[in-house]
Order: C-alpha cells, then structure tokens, then sequence
C-alpha cells in the first residue's frame, strides 16, 4: 500500500509540474506587459511588476492600432458566425427533418470539410479574391471562415436538432404552420445549445486564423488580431512591454470565454474530432 | 406534414446556401489547385500547360527543397506521435482515473491549444531572444553560459527550437480527446477488474487502452496531419529560415506563391499536401485495422 501511496504522490507532482509549464507563459505575458525594458531585461525578469506600466497598454491601443485590429476582428468573427449560424441551420433542417432521397450521402459530402486543409483552397481562393477585387475587404475573410466552419456546424446542429421530438413539427403543422413557422417558430428557438456550441468554436476559429488573414489583408485598417500583432511586433522591435501589452490584448477575450464556458468549448472539440 | 416536409421547393431553398458556400470554397477550389498544379502560371500572365514538371521539378530539385520540408514536418510528426502523444496518453490516464483537482488541471492543460498561435509565437520569440530571452537568462543564471545559444538564429538549433513551443501547444487537446475516451470507460469494467484484484497500471494496459483504441487512432491521425500542414508557429518563429533549415511544406507554399510568383508550384505543393493527408489518415486506418 506505501508503494502505491509513492506513486500516486509522483503522479501529482508530475501534473502539478505540467500544470506550472502551461501556466508560466501566461503568466509572463501578463507581467511583462506592464513593465519597462528595465524590469523586463534583468532587473526583475519574472516576478510581479514593481511599477505597474498601463502606458503600454495605451501605446499598443493607440500607436501600435490595436483598438483596431481588435475593431476588426470582433467585426469578422461577429459576421462569420451569424453566416455560418444561419446557412447550418438551414441546411440540417433540410438533412434531419425534410424528405427526400441522397440526404444521408449529401451529409457525409458536408462531413468531407472536417477533413480538408485550408491549404487546399488558398491559390484559387485568392485569384478569385484578386479577380473580384475583394481582397483587403472583410468579406474576403468572411466568406471562406464561414465555409471552413460550415461542415462543424453541420455536424453539432445535427446532433442537436435529431433530439427535438418530431411530434413537435406535427403538433405545428395541425395548428396552420408551414415550414418556414416550424423552423423559425419551434425549431430555431430550441437550438440555443446548440447555437452557443458553434458560435464559441466559429469565434475561436476566426480570432486565431493567421493564413488567410496575413495573404488576404495587407491594408493596416482592415487588419485583424493575429496579423495585426505580427505588424506591431515589427513595429516595437526594442520595446517588449507594448507588444506583451497587444498579446494580452489579443488574448483575454478568448480566456474570459474559456473561464465561463470551460466545459463547453471542451465539448465542442471533442465532437468534432470523434466524429469527424 | 409528410406532404409539406417532401416539398422539393423547400428543400432546394435550405440547402442552396450551404450548397453554395461549401462547394464554391472547398470543393471547387480543390479541383482548379489541382487544375493548376499542371500549369507554369505567375498568377497574372498567361497560364502555360506542362504536364507533370512541377511535380517533377518538385520531387527532383534541390534549389526548392521540397524533400528537405517533407523531412523537416515528417520529423515533427515522428516526435509528434512517439512524444506528445504518449506525454497525452498519460496525462489522460491520470487524470481520468479521478483525482483531486481533475476539472482545474484538465483546464489549465487544454488552455494553450485556445490561445492564438501567433501570441504562442511571439511568446516563444521572447523566451528564445539571445539577449534578454527568459531561456539564456535562466541558463546564465546558473552559470552555464556555454549552454547559452542564439536559438532561431542558427541552423543547428533552429529546428528544435521551433518544434519544442509546436509540441508543447497541442498536448491539451490530445489530453482532452484521450481523457474523453478515458472516461467513457463503463465503471463496471473497470471496477470488475479492480476487485479480481488488477492494480491500476494493469487496469489501463488491460481495460482502458483496448476500450480507446478508436481514439487513439484519431489522436495518431492528427498528430501526423496536422504536422503535415503546420504553418502558423514556424511562420512566425523562423519563417522557414536561417537558410531553409525549418521550411515545412506549407511554408515553401506561400513563399512561392507571394515571393516567387510560381502559382503552379504553389497550388502542386498544396496537391501534395492533401494527398499526403488523406494518405496519412488512410494508411493509420489499415494499421489499426490490421491489430484488431
């Protein structure tokens, strides 16, 4: 029995231990973010800020034009997620509840986007963008995240919408309801789990796309988060606490979710990927 | 309602949007890359057929260094599959079998996969800085200031240095797959073997990974794919530099396309890609396959 005491005790510290490493850079992060290049460069490396510098947040809000980018991220993902939302619904709705052949092979055609790269379309999406003239606009984001979220979408609304008792639709339907009632009046507002499940993920997805953002957008008032900090790093070469500043910045919209919606945002990943 | 559900009408309104978004894309993209991996095309001019010779030139040539890249994102997903994964697996094991604190630590674990790649990057670019980065103070620290390297800076360091942060990022979510399997383990399984007396090592090698299995096999799946098509850490860390020596894939692509102007080359490069991906994926299938 001591034995087993031993290693339950080595096991602990094991994850105690992991637990510090993934903590630290997060931890840094908000530190350096309010200290000068003095404290950060050796006087006081890793400890709490002695003098709490809010002026990098200011200069990274302002000279580094981070109220923007985070303007446009929150814009983008904002879109993104209201097209996707409503283009999915629309869709499941289709393949769980209407009738008609081909729609259980026109789901697992939806399915095949878990799996695609987002590689896979970059050369002819932006020849396209060039072509149409809609590179350096939002849309030139919008459109291809909301694709790229779509088969996710498909898959949670799915899910979702297979537990809403049919007897509901009938009920409906006896009272005078056509399809569009049923949709909007007895299916939409019972997918709220639903909605907030991709909704969280959609938003992930968008606030951290570096690819498309960083080919798609050179124009600096149309940039988003993810670019817009590799701009500012460029920018602030010598001065580390504004650029910790803008990683913050860039970061806590993400953790205020997470801290509220742990359990979920970890739901979401693991249906996509076990049924993907 | 079985009238009004087969209305052929309806169901060609509420699929259109999604029929549009996804085969306009994702499907039909697909096709014209592979469309123009066939061509020498600088993106405006006119396009030139010449058959297979990106895939040749891709395949043969030293000055693109596209086996040096496949090497590089192979090696990842080597260390991928033989480090993070089982640094994952144990992490699940001990987490899913109940223990204080469970919730908090599964928590902190899968917080970094959330973060922005690029913030991890420039985090990383600050722990690494020669100077004043938090790793050559810490080694100076303790006196082993021959230990002290400019990490992204030369070649024999850089690779390691780039795959370290790339590691570390994912393994909260191959945790959190892993646990998810873990848990979903029937109690009485696992309490059937407890009471023929099974200590907890036998437990996992003789109930739990079997149960898993599909899981891991997921897990191994995009490990591999997901080395194939990493781009956001290194692009920022080293952007393929110094000298080519962290180039992956998808880095050579985007500087063909955007430094070189070689759209057939980028759009062969992306061919390659999702062949090797769905290679990967179906290769992994037939070896798990074959165990059973």
């Amino acid at each position: 029995m001591k034995n087993s005491k031993a290693i339950r005790t080595v096991i602990y510290v094991g994850l105690v231990l992991w637990a510090l490493i993934n903590l630290f850079p997060v931890y840094w992060m908000f530190t350096f973010s309010l200290k000068d290049n003095e404290e950060i460069f050796g006087a006081n490396v890793a400890g709490l800020p002695r003098h709490w510098l809010w002026s990098n947040y200011t200069s990274a809000l302002n000279t580094g034009h981070m109220a923007k980018y985070f303007l446009n991220s929150i814009i983008v993902a904002v879109i993104t997620i209201m097209i996707t939302l409503a283009v999915a619904l629309m869709a499941t709705f289709a393949l769980t509840r209407l009738i008609w052949k081909q729609r259980r092979r026109l789901n697992r055609f939806f399915m095949l986007g878990l799996t695609i790269p987002i590689h896979a379309s970059i050369v002819p999406v932006y020849v396209t963008l060039s072509r149409l003239h809609l590179l350096n606009t939002y849309a030139a984001l919008i459109v291809p995240y909301a694709a790229f979220s779509l088969s996710m979408a498909i898959l949670v609304c799915t899910g979702f919408m297979n537990e809403i008792p049919r007897e509901l639709d009938e009920a409906a339907c006896m009272d005078g309801c056509n399809v569009w009632g049923i949709f909007f009046r007895i299916i939409v507002p019972l997918m709220k789990p639903a909605v907030a499940t991709v909704g969280i993920y959609t938003f992930l997805q968008c606030w951290n796309e570096l690819m498309f953002a960083n080919i798609f957008i050179s124009k600096t008032s149309l940039k988003t988060l993810p670019v817009g900090i590799q701009a500012l790093s460029g920018q602030y070469t010598t001065a580390w606490g504004p650029i910790g500043a803008a990683l913050v910045l860039g970061t806590f919209p993400t953790l205020i979710v997470y801290v509220f919606l742990s359990k979920r945002i970890q739901e979401s990943f693991i249906a996509g990927a076990i049924k993907g | 309602m079985n009238k009004l559900y087969s209305n052929k009408f309806h169901i060609i309104v509420f699929l259109l949007p999604a029929l549009l978004l996804f085969c306009g894309v994702l499907i039909a993209p697909i096709v014209m890359s592979a469309y123009y991996s066939f061509f020498d095309w600088n993106g405006i001019g006119a396009k030139t057929f010449i058959g297979f010779a990106n895939y040749k030139e891709l395949f043969s040539s030293n000055a693109i260094g596209f086996m040096k890249a496949l090497r590089n994102s192979l090696l990842l997903a080597a260390l991928s599959v033989f480090l993070q994964l089982p640094l994952a697996l144990a992490l699940a094991l001990a987490l899913g079998k109940g223990i204080k604190g469970e919730r908090a630590f599964l928590s902190i674990y899968f917080m970094p996969v959330l973060i922005s790649t690029v913030v991890i990057g420039q985090l990383w670019l600050k722990i690494y800085n020669p100077d004043y980065g938090i790793l050559n103070v810490f080694l100076r620290a303790i006196g082993r200031d021959d230990l002290t390297r400019i990490w992204l800076g030369k070649r024999e360091t850089a690779l390691g240095a780039v795959f370290v942060p790339t590691l570390w990022q994912y393994v909260g979510y191959h945790m959190l797959l892993l646990y998810a399997g873990v848990k979903s383990v029937p109690t009485e399984l696992r309490e059937a073997a407890m009471l023929d007396g099974a200590s907890d090592a036998k437990v996992n090698r003789y109930i739990v990974l079997p149960y898993i299995k599909p899981i891991i096999r997921i897990s191994v799946i995009f490990a591999i794919t997901g080395s194939l098509k990493s781009f956001d850490l290194i692009y920022v860390l080293t952007n393929g530099g110094p000298f080519h020596s962290t180039e992956v894939p998808s880095t050579l692509m985007i500087s063909m396309l955007f430094l070189r102007n070689r759209y057939g080359m980028g759009s062969t490069i992306a061919v390659m890609l999702i062949i090797l991906c769905f290679a990967f994926a179906l290769l992994i299938n037939a070896i798990f396959r074959e165990e059973d």
